[in-house]
């Protein structure tokens, strides 16, 4: 049995036809864009179409709002940064409990160290938000808001376009770290109310370290790195031409399997959480099913550990990933299943399976006819599981002593 | 992923005495759910030997978990209690070929397990002495509650002192905003802030567990001795009574013993011990393990 990789939203494989596109840039079209010859003129012309491949995946109005950087990590610093510049009268943000490190981590930095006011909006068991909290929080203090359009854990979909408006109306900028939702649902930023989106190439089948940022036209912005004039002086340093090339082949590819994304790609999902949860006892979706990513499944297996899954899984061939914190080498399990108040004994055993238009329905077959098998051997270890199922009041049956 | 040895897969993939002995007279339960560890120990004696005849282990956790609780009933199967409760959690990394830093913790859930289970079968209620924080230095496997201790006890404040007291720090350098954190906080407490033109320390290249058991204990040795000759003069002495797994047991006798120097001067030992050895030792006075052991049951 070939290799099965359910771990797309961690990154994507580069796609034949991206690695193709980028290759010359590597050889004889090595020139700097910034140049005055003929080796440079070719690089920027190239470049200039990519800006317009990646303008149309995200259906933004004009090609320079499209600015080339780094990652998504980086996109995401460079716009909370660029609003606590640009607005120094206003010292709060807005975020969620259930961002991404390069949000939150951030945030939290901003928060001890910088005296700034960081609000992280709560969720509910399903990972929704309260817009009516949002509301009460947006005020003229706010510098910025920063939502994630899409749960890199749980898929789980976030109003954006709405908390975009809510902002707007309180003369507040909004950001959503899309790097996600970007290539998986369709997008069209000209008629949204987002002032900046940040969006990662390695998560839709271009190379890691290349990402852009959405910055919308008559935004207020102060660049993360000063120095030449490279997009438009938004983001000083020599292009990375090769991947800025990559991510315009993987954009326009993206676009163009917008729909199988959501109806294939969705169907093989669909069909693998159905086909374990029939199998497997005590195992639950976590997120919000009904309005989520079309190629991610979060599922809890209670009383069994995630890394442990992952292990098994990874001797049978199958790449996933899990919310543990024997996985991260932190000690708590995923912030996002706290968030949503998971318990503990379910939220260590959370496994995302996540998906991508390369894989087969064939493997999700291969999936369900292994995965209950590893689930059963593991539960036989653990002291919450008796013969046929959970022991009886589990919390009480296992209370070891804090070491 | 995890570097983990074939020996930790093995048990990982085949644990061996998996589930709950039947009629067993000893159980211990310890871990932490929220950290996602727990293990529940069940232990056959045989009153009369006080031999352990058989061992099972029901572990929610992780690879490392499972294989360390694997690796302890194979380890402590046959073994008296007394023979038993000299099991460190060192001897398990060591059963398994080593563990990463990050996974450590696993092997000492699977000591503690040892002693509640022992605990119980004595009759006796175990306590945990010890509390594990965020791992903050990778290199040295030094997590954030031992530095705070460490920084607040002998009110250090610099990422040097740290580094010289705990060896956290003196790695690969970039756990240094971390310690200063901590610093920074514990200082907070006491009105201070703190210096930032101290310099960083010297980087000394790091090869954590790189010697075996028996080179290690024959440099602490040597150290000892070379250590002595000064402490005579001053109508004092030392001994080397054991070392377990980084910790170095030691009386100090004569005009050392319960003086008020004594803990600047097993500071200085411990320091002079780490540099010669090039990984993190702790010093202790041996008397402090008989309190440990009267503890642990
Ligand atoms: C939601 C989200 N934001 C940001 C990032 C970081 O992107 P990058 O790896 O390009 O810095 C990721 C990738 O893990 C992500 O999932």
């Amino acid at each position: 049995m070939a290799d099965i990789y359910l771990d797309n939203n961690a990154t994507t494989m580069v796609a034949p036809e991206v690695v193709q596109e980028m290759l010359p840039f590597f050889s004889e079209q090595f020139g700097n864009p910034s140049s005055m010859h003929s080796f440079g003129d070719k690089v920027g012309r190239a470049m200039k179409q990519a800006r317009i491949q990646v303008q149309k995946l995200l259906g933004a109005e004009h090609d320079s709002e499209i600015v080339f950087t780094s990652c998504g990590t980086e996109s995401d610093s460079t716009a909370i940064l660029s609003a606590l510049k640009a607005y120094p009268d206003r010292d709060e943000i807005i975020i969620t409990a259930v961002e991404h490190p390069a949000i939150l981590t951030l945030c939290d930095y901003l928060e001890k160290n910088e005296d700034y006011v960081v609000h992280k909006l709560r969720v509910d068991k399903q990972g929704r938000l309260d817009l009516d909290e949002y509301q009460d929080l947006l005020c003229n203090k706010t510098a910025i808001v920063s939502v994630m359009w899409a749960n890199n854990e749980t898929g789980t979909l976030f109003p954006v376009e709405t908390m975009a408006e809510m902002a707007h109306a309180k003369g507040v900028l909004f950001h959503t770290d899309a790097v996600q939702a970007v290539g998986k649902i369709p997008l069209d930023l000209k008629s949204t109310k987002i002032d900046m989106l940040s969006v990662s190439g390695h998560k839709l089948h271009a190379p890691k370290g290349v990402g852009v940022l959405y910055l919308r036209r008559g935004t207020r912005f102060r660049p993360l790195l000063r120095g030449g004039h490279q997009e438009r002086g938004r983001r000083a340093g020599t292009e990375n031409s090769a991947s800025i090339v990559a991510l315009g082949k993987a954009a326009e590819m993206a676009l163009e399997h917008l729909q199988f994304e959501n109806t294939q790609v969705k169907a093989m999902r669909d069909r693998l959480e159905q086909g374990l949860l029939a199998a497997i006892p005590n195992a639950f979706v976590t997120g919000d099913p009904t309005n989520r990513l079309p190629n991610t499944c979060n599922i809890a297996f209670e009383y069994i550990e995630g890394e442990a899954i992952l292990l098994m899984l990874n001797k049978m061939g199958i790449a996933a990933s899990s919310g543990s914190a024997c996985t991260s080498g932190s000690l708590e399990p995923s912030h996002v299943m706290m968030a949503m108040g998971i318990p503990y004994t379910a939220a260590h055993g959370t496994i995302r399976f996540s998906f991508s238009r390369y894989n087969k329905p064939e493997e999700v077959d291969q999936v369900i006819a292994v995965v209950p098998k590893i689930i059963a051997n593991l539960r036989k270890m653990s002291p919450y599981w008796g013969e046929n199922g959970p022991v009886a009041d589990p919390d009480k049956a296992f209370a070891p002593t804090y070491a | 992923m995890w570097d983990y040895t074939d020996t930790v897969k093995d048990h990982f993939f085949n644990p061996r005495n998996a589930g709950a002995v039947k009629e067993a007279n000893a159980t211990g339960e310890v871990g932490s759910i929220s950290c996602g560890d727990a293990l529940r120990l069940t232990l056959k004696v045989d009153p009369d030997t006080q031999k352990i005849t058989d061992a099972g282990f029901q572990t929610f956790g992780c690879g490392s978990a499972i294989a360390s609780s694997s690796a302890l009933t194979e380890i402590i199967k046959g073994k008296t209690l007394d023979e038993a409760l000299l099991v460190t959690n060192q001897d398990i990394a060591e059963f398994l070929g080593g563990l990463p830093p990050e996974k450590m913790h696993c092997s000492v859930m699977g000591r503690e397990a040892l002693q509640a289970a022992i605990a119980n079968f004595r009759g006796e209620v175990w306590q945990d002495d010890h509390e594990e924080g965020a791992l903050v230095c990778k290199c040295f496997a030094i997590d954030a509650v031992l530095i705070e201790k460490t920084v607040r006890e002998n009110n250090l404040s610099t990422v040097q002192d740290v580094t010289n007291y705990t060896k956290a720090g003196g790695g690969c350098s970039s756990c240094h905003e971390g310690i200063e954190d901590i610093i920074t906080k514990v200082l907070a407490e006491r009105g201070q802030t703190m210096d930032h033109q101290q310099p960083v320390p010297a980087v000394t290249p790091a090869k954590p567990y790189a010697m075996t058991n028996v080179q290690r204990m024959r440099r602490v040795e040597r150290v000892i001795e070379a250590i002595r000759p000064q402490l005579q003069r001053d109508h004092g002495d030392i001994e080397l009574v054991d070392i377990e797994g980084n910790t170095v047991y030691v009386n100090m006798i004569g005009a050392c013993s319960g003086c008020q120097l004594e803990a600047q001067t097993l500071g200085g030992i411990q320091q002079r011990i780490v540099e010669d050895l090039g990984e993190f030792m702790k010093v202790v006075p041996a008397k402090l393990r008989e309190q440990l052991v009267q503890i642990g049951g």
